[in-house]
């Protein structure tokens, strides 16, 4: 559809500059300014990660398909889940969403020519690569076999690798601070004018909540990274036991960085799906102001819970009860937006473009993994479920099923901003059908796992498992085809991708109806100017002269003369 | 024999922690069932059948907006009132309840009786009477799981935590260490034997008749040495026991020594002092001081069994 109205290419046969073809050097890529070009050497970098990262977590599922030794030993089983869940969570799914399409679409979701500190921001995007290779490093030479938790006294034994780790885990970290603090400033200072803050799309909300706790949280793995070497150079006991520490209070500064970190890694998703729910209902989003101030307010409360991983650690039975209300309390404005995205298709016009696909697979499981994640807040039911494979597919559930399939949704609907190119919808729905199905299979096992008493971490296990851990590493098949196919899908658009309009979702956000498809380097040729709604397709329509579901062309070109 | 989810319940609190599990379970199908039925009806009912639709704006409603706030709020309260009484069950142990120490290292579970009975990996205990399972680590930390019973508690250096139970049926269960421990993490299992109360005393005043290599055989297992060696010829982590005894072992630095018991019992006490060639370093030290002599000597016969 968008083709009809294609760029005035008939009168100007030279192809219209943009960011990806204004300069081809490799230096101009390498220390680019551009958020957008920023954004594209996060999407390599991360995708690598998460390849690396996957291919880990195929081969422990691998190694589970039969009792006893399937592929490998106990230690390399064990350094192998280590691997996958480091990378997975420090190196991908933190900066995931925030550093690809935070820096990609926000600036220009804003009106804004780039982010506030573009320096900063290329900088970000180099400690992140020291970081995660000093965290490469640090998993190799240390022969690091701890889990993503690195709990004391167990690391201890490790020596010096868990410091050298926690040290590689903040400067990866550290990267998140400054970027959040850019995107902080950013969305303070750079709104275009009319855009208030009522009329910021749910994503820019999102990154803001996101920010905030990146600023506020990270800094507490450099306290204990601080708090190890001191244990570690002046023999005082902190957490060793050996030394008369406490290992317990290691534990409460790891999850309390770690459990607001899950809410960094779940706020960015609840933007996209909210943009997602928006555009492809062409909707207002229901309950916009909730939607907004509940991510903020979580951002806050998610500092408050820690301690419902702490349970059966020993902590007080007080603390315990204390934690488990307020963690019901975050829960519920969660679930409230759950209801809010189902409730924005209401009287809308639902479209079933791909990145819907993946924004209703997103409401399907994360409903699971919210609903488990209070079976898990019940305290005396914790008691029984508490490092059981349950609190595996619950965390997969809103991990993967809630921010893993909402980032492969806002893919696929950037991707034709970020490349000028449309993907294959076949090719795009069949995937999210598999990754759906896959997923489910992999995972709702695992429930039934926990709930039966199937310990994690488990190199062996005892016979009456076996069924299930088998259907599980089959579902991990399907659910890697899927990805692969996604990988695919979009290779092959790149060759082949029809070329794309500048706005073919009809959405009316400013980064589809005041830019082309790609941008040009500096996002807008003029200063756009905010007079509706991030989701007022009333307002796009009147301003497009017919349909939404025709680009915005015109407006386009009369805001060129 | 256990239900779909949860596995056969064999304690006084299972029926309980059962039940809340049902509770919850229950009310998030429902909850699920109904977002779930409302996504679909709204996606097809609604989807698009003319591209240029604009769909007209729906105003909120506060009602419904207050009531999505106000029943999830007083459901999570009823299920935390549930939650948190079973848990102050699960914590305070009757006054009257049997106590049996126990201590973890990596990667046993070793249990010692009031009359000074000891026993590893596995723990005895009599039918319809509450135990009480004070336990501590010499190690790392670890957590002593009971599935059948629903019970749980991590077991850390330096501290004591304990657990209480009150077995109805009379059988045996898995104990699972679900606090990542290392290695041989999944190999440190324990069996909780129950007894009628009357056979519990015999056995506890009993001694062990069994010849000294059957016995050693299930120390090789309560110890977890089977995670690291194997009895058939295989290569696991450490070296198989198949044909040890007498043989001429080759060491890291590149002496020699037969395998005799001295050398068998020097291995295992000082796992570091002689490195068998190729192998690494990882057997733990700790079994020096958490064996008992006698223990090993059971062992040692097992392994001259083992041609
Ligand atoms: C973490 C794995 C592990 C566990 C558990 C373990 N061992 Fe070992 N063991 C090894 C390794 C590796 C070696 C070879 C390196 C060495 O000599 O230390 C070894 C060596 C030995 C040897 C010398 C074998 C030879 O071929 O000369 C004996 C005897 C032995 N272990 C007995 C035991 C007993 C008895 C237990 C249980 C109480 C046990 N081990 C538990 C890993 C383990
Ligand atoms: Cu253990």
């Amino acid at each position: 559809m968008s083709e009809t109205v294609a760029v005035p290419a008939s009168i100007d046969t030279s192809v219209p500059k943009n960011y990806l073809n204004h300069d081809k050097s490799i230096k101009s890529w390498l220390l680019t300014l551009d958020h957008k070009r920023i954004a594209l050497l996060y999407l390599v970098t991360i995708s690598i990660v998460f390849l690396v990262a996957g291919v880990l977590a195929l081969l422990v599922r691998a190694e589970l398909f039969t009792a006893g030794e399937t592929l490998m030993k106990p230690d390399t089983y064990n350094q192998f889940f280590s691997l996958h869940g480091i990378l997975m969570v420090f190196l991908f799914i933190v900066p995931s969403v925030p550093a690809i399409m935070g820096n990609f679409v926000m600036p220009m979701q804003l009106g804004a020519i780039d982010v506030a500190f573009p320096r900063l921001n290329l900088a970000s995007y180099y400690i992140y690569l020291i970081g995660g290779v000093l965290v490469v490093t640090a998993i190799l030479a240390g022969n690091i076999d701890t889990g993503w938790t690195f709990y004391t006294p167990y690391s201890a034994r490790l020596g010096s690798s868990v410091i050298f780790m926690t040290l590689a885990v903040f400067i990866a970290g550290f990267s998140s601070i400054l970027t959040g603090l850019n995107f902080i400033v950013t969305i303070h200072k750079m709104r275009a004018p009319g855009l208030t803050w009522n009329r910021l799309p749910l994503f820019v909300w999102s990154i803001y909540a996101t920010s905030i706790v990146q600023v506020l949280a990270t800094p507490v793995i450099g306290i204990t990274m601080l708090l190890l070497l001191l244990e570690k150079t002046l023999q005082i006991g902190i957490f060793d036991p050996a030394l008369g520490g406490d290992p317990i209070l290691f534990q409460h500064f790891f999850w309390f960085y770690s459990h607001p970190a899950v809410y960094i890694m779940i706020l960015p998703a609840f933007g996209i799906i909210s943009d997602l729910m928006g555009v492809f209902s062409r909707h207002e989003v229901q309950g916009y102001k909730f939607v907004a101030l509940s991510s903020v307010a979580i951002a806050f409360l998610g500092f408050l819970v820690w301690g419902h991983h702490m349970f059966v650690s020993g902590q007080s039975a007080i603390s315990s009860i204390v934690f488990s209300l307020i963690t019901y309390l975050i829960g519920i404005p969660t679930g409230v937006k759950v209801l809010n995205w189902v409730g924005t298709m209401y009287r809308g016009s639902v479209s079933f473009k791909t990145p819907m696909l993946y924004a209703l697979s997103f409401l399907f499981l994360f409903t699971i993994g919210g609903l488990t994640g209070v079976a898990l807040g019940v305290l005396g039911l914790d008691i029984h479920l508490h490092d059981t494979y349950f609190v595996v597919a619950h965390f997969h559930y809103v991990m993967m099923g809630g921010t893993v399939i909402a980032a492969i949704g806002g893919l696929h609907y950037w991707w034709p901003k970020i490349t000028g190119k449309m993907y294959n919808e076949t090719m795009g729905s069949i995937a999210a059908v598999l990754i759906f199905i896959g997923f489910n299979v992999t995972f709702f096992t695992q429930f039934v796992l926990g709930t039966k008493g199937m310990p994690r971490r488990y190199y062996d296990y005892q016979i009456q498992y076996e069924a299930l851990h088998q259907i599980s590493t089959v579902g991990s098949w399907i659910l890697a085809s899927g990805l692969f196919l996604v990988l695919f899908t979009f290779i092959h658009s790149l060759m082949k991708g029809k070329k794309a309009g500048s706005n073919p979702w009809g959405a009316a956000t400013l980064e589809w109806t005041h830019t082309a498809s790609p941008p040009s380097p500096h996002n807008f040729d003029e200063q756009p100017i905010v007079t509706h709604g991030p989701y007022d397709y009333h307002a796009l329509a009147r301003v497009s002269g017919d349909g939404a579901a025709q680009t915005s062309e015109p407006e386009l070109s009369e805001s060129r003369h | 024999m256990g239900t779909f989810w949860m596995p056969e319940g064999a304690s006084t609190m299972s029926g309980e922690v059962d039940s809340l599990f049902y509770l919850v379970y229950w009310i998030s199908v429902v909850i699920f069932i109904g977002v779930v039925a409302a996504m679909a009806y709204f996606a097809i009912k609604y989807r698009r059948t003319r591209e240029s639709y604009v769909p007209p704006i729906v105003h909120e409603n506060r009602f419904l907006e207050a009531a999505m706030i106000f029943i999830p709020l007083i459901l999570t309260m009823v299920v935390f009132t549930f939650g948190f009484k079973t848990y102050l069950k699960m914590n305070i142990a009757p006054p009257t309840a049997y106590t049996i120490e126990a201590v973890a290292s990596q990667w046993k579970w070793d249990f010692t009786y009031p009359n000074g009975k000891q026993v590893t990996g596995e723990l005895h205990v009599p039918e319809g009477k509450p135990v009480k399972v004070h336990s501590t680590s010499m190690d790392v930390l670890h957590s002593f799981f009971i599935p059948q019973f629903r019970v749980k508690q991590d077991v850390v250096p330096n501290r004591y935590s304990s657990v209480w139970f009150q077995a109805t049926k009379v059988d045996s269960f898995d104990v699972f260490c679900t606090e990542y421990c290392g290695t041989s993490h999944s190999g440190m299992l324990a069996k909780v034997i129950v007894h009628k109360p009357e056979d519990f005393e015999a056995w506890l005043n009993a001694g062990d008749d069994r010849p000294l290599d059957v016995q050693g055989e299930s120390l090789f297992k309560a110890n977890s040495c089977n995670t690291c060696h194997s009895i058939d010829g295989s290569r696991i982590v450490g070296p198989t026991f198949k044909g040890l005894f007498g043989s001429s072992r080759t060491f890291a630095d590149g002496t020699t020594r037969t395998a005799d018991e001295d050398y068998l019992r020097q291995s295992i006490m000082q796992p570091g002092s002689e490195i068998v060639e190729s192998y690494p370093n990882v057997m733990p030290a700790s079994y020096g001081t958490t064996l008992r002599p006698d223990d090993v000597t059971k062992i040692i016969e097992y392994i001259k069994t083992l041609k």
